[in-house]
């Protein structure tokens, strides 16, 4: 149902890295578990509004003003690495 | 288990208001526990209380929170080496409101990778075991919390339940736990798996504690627009019978996949324990919610794959760098810092949201979702309360299902239609089978927590479960009405399997 193909390609999708034979062993978990998700395929669902949130509220709105949010510092201090106040990151060109 | 520990948090909060107990002595014999910890229920534990704890109704009280909990300062990592050491600038709602009441935060629970999981087996820091039989799993994904407060290590604590994450560890360990109405609790500062399901709640001893916790946590915050206020103030239950109320159990309980004998068994006594207290039992047609399991692993995976995004070795937490460039950086980092479940659930979110198949998969799923949605509807203009089991299964030993990811996923057939839903439901210990805890479920209607809260302390009481211990608890239930349970060695040395 699900192959190599399409979990090497899904994988790319996610930035996901994926050992040899992790590749075999989830095309088949997938396939199991979407067989079972196929089942909803059964269902006649003609006319019926897909679920965006699930309790009744209309729009929640709030003033547009400014607050006080985390400074620089605290924004950065857990950051693998960063320079000139900014996160550093390898180039993407590399 | 000394006599200050077998109290609940109420009992507790009562005794230290009076006087009779300090908050010192309470903290000192909690945090000796907690040190003590043999469960590997805990990630982490603080040195002392806060100095500056307010007073409030809950002052004294220790509490612990899941690992997801963003707490300032203290390791967050929501059980993934993804975040191993990650300390957030800023402290979740849920856990500001409860410490804002003055019980101080005791340590931090060990979950499920993300919150994806039905053992626990899926943290990154190893499983927590199950204090009735440590060879077996404490449920999941809140499974740090329900072992540690059914062992006593800690009075009350609060996790998530996404498709069943509160409620079925508290039923593996028996324990009370709370999934809330959505948006009743705020889901700021909660490290997210999927949205537009996750409601914090508490697990608990006992139904009293339940409501007590519930009360602290619930609440409109304006840093999470999908919060509400609730319409009610929550108050302790105090129901003693179940005169007038409605109950439908859903006709395919006992078709149910994995249905073990000894827990229906349980299941139906305690629907003759309610008639006896008064309630009217009638078999509730919910002719979608079998189909929860497929659409929760649909809608699931898809916003864990889009919340899970994040992770990219940018901002926090892991960077795995192989000087091979940017992309090289996102894919290791990522295949370094996540464990197999998340991977496969990112896997599944990203298949159902791609291209040419969002329709057949994510669109339908939301469909099947509504379906669910207005089966509830249509039962709670008959009945009161939907009643299940919470499991279908006792505790299963380590490592039974960990190379079946469906079998894990169809643990959860019962508590995976009410957060579809948004609906709250709470699960309570229903006395013992082969020896360990299962759990009844009562749903109800959203914000109908007051009365869920009632009938279940209605039941407690009837059921005799009074909350203070697994060791009493267990020497209870196996005089009045479970199997011979055999006294364990609560003093074995564990074995802790890690990854």
């Amino acid at each position: 149902m699900i192959d190599r193909a399409e979990v090497l390609h899904v994988a790319r999708l996610a930035r996901l890295e994926l050992s040899e034979e992790e590749v075999d062993r989830m095309a088949s978990e997938l396939s199991a578990v979407l067989g079972h998700i196929e089942k909803i395929s059964e269902l006649d669902l003609e006319g019926v509004e897909p679920t965006s949130h699930v309790v009744d509220v209309a729009n929640a709105l709030r003033p547009d003003e400014p607050r006080p949010s985390l400074t620089r510092e605290e924004a950065l201090a857990e950051a693998p690495a960063t320079a000139e106040g900014g996160f550093l990151v390898p180039s993407p060109g590399a | 288990m000394s006599e200050l520990v077998s109290l609940t948090a109420a009992e507790l909060a009562r005794s230290i208001a009076a006087g009779d107990v300090s908050r010192d002595e309470v903290w000192d014999a909690y945090r000796e526990r907690a040190a003590a910890d043999d469960l590997n229920a805990f990630l982490w534990l603080a040195d002392a209380p806060p100095e500056d704890a307010p007073d409030g109704p809950l002052a004294g009280v220790p509490f612990a929170a899941k690992d997801l909990f963003c707490v300032r300062g203290v390791p967050s990592q929501a059980g993934s080496r993804i975040l191993e050491g990650y300390r957030p600038p800023y402290t979740s709602t849920a856990v500001e409101r409860i410490a804002g009441a003055g019980a101080p935060l005791l340590g931090k629970t060990n979950q499920d990778e993300f919150a994806m999981g039905s053992s626990n087996e899926n943290s990154g820091y190893g499983p927590a075991l199950n204090p009735w039989d440590r060879a077996r799993v404490p449920g999941g994904s809140s499974g740090g919390s329900a072992a540690a407060v059914a062992a006593g290590q800690v009075p009350w604590a609060i996790g998530t339940d996404t498709g069943g994450s509160i409620r079925q560890p508290a039923a593996l360990c028996g324990i009370v736990g709370l999934k809330p109405t959505y948006g009743a609790v705020s889901r700021y500062g909660m490290i997210a798996f999927a949205s537009s399901l996750d409601q914090a709640g508490p697990l608990t001893r006992d139904v009293t504690d339940a409501a007590l916790l519930f009360g602290a946590m619930t609440g409109h915050d304006p840093r999470d627009a999908t919060s509400l206020e609730h319409p009610e103030e929550i108050a302790l239950p105090t129901a003693t019978d179940l005169r007038g109320v409605r109950l439908g159990v859903p006709d395919d309980v006992e078709a149910a996949e994995g249905m073990e004998p000894g827990v229906l068994e349980r299941f139906r006594a305690t629907l003759d324990a309610a008639q006896e207290l008064g309630a009217e039992v009638d078999t509730c047609p919910l002719p979608h919610a079998r189909h929860g399991i497929a659409a929760y692993y649909v809608i699931a995976p898809a916003e864990a794959s889009s919340n899970l995004a994040r992770y990219d070795g940018v901002r926090y937490g892991l960077r795995v760098d192989g000087e091979e460039g940017l992309l090289a950086m996102y894919t290791k980092t990522r295949h370094e810092g996540f464990g197999e479940e998340v991977r496969r659930r990112i896997m599944l979110g990203t298949y159902a949201l791609s291209s040419g198949y969002y329709e057949a998969y994510y669109g339908r799923a939301q469909r099947v979702r509504t379906r669910i949605a207005d089966d509830f509807r249509a039962a709670f203009e008959r009945f009161d309360f939907v009643v299940t089991p919470t499991s279908p299964g006792v505790a299963f030993p380590l490592g039974a299902k960990v190379d079946d990811p469906l079998a894990m996923y169809l643990n959860d057939f019962f508590t995976v239609p009410m957060p579809l839903a948004g609906i709250p439901a709470i699960s309570i210990p229903n006395g013992l089978s082969e020896g360990l805890p299962t759990g009844f479920q009562i749903a109800g209607p959203a914000f109908s927590e007051n009365r869920i809260l009632d009938a279940a302390f209605a039941l407690e009481q009837a059921l005799g479960f009074d909350g203070s211990g697994v060791r009493q608890a267990r020497r209870r239930l196996a005089g009045q009405r479970g199997p011979d349970v055999p006294e364990q060695d609560e003093d074995a040395e564990p074995e802790v399997p890690r990854r």
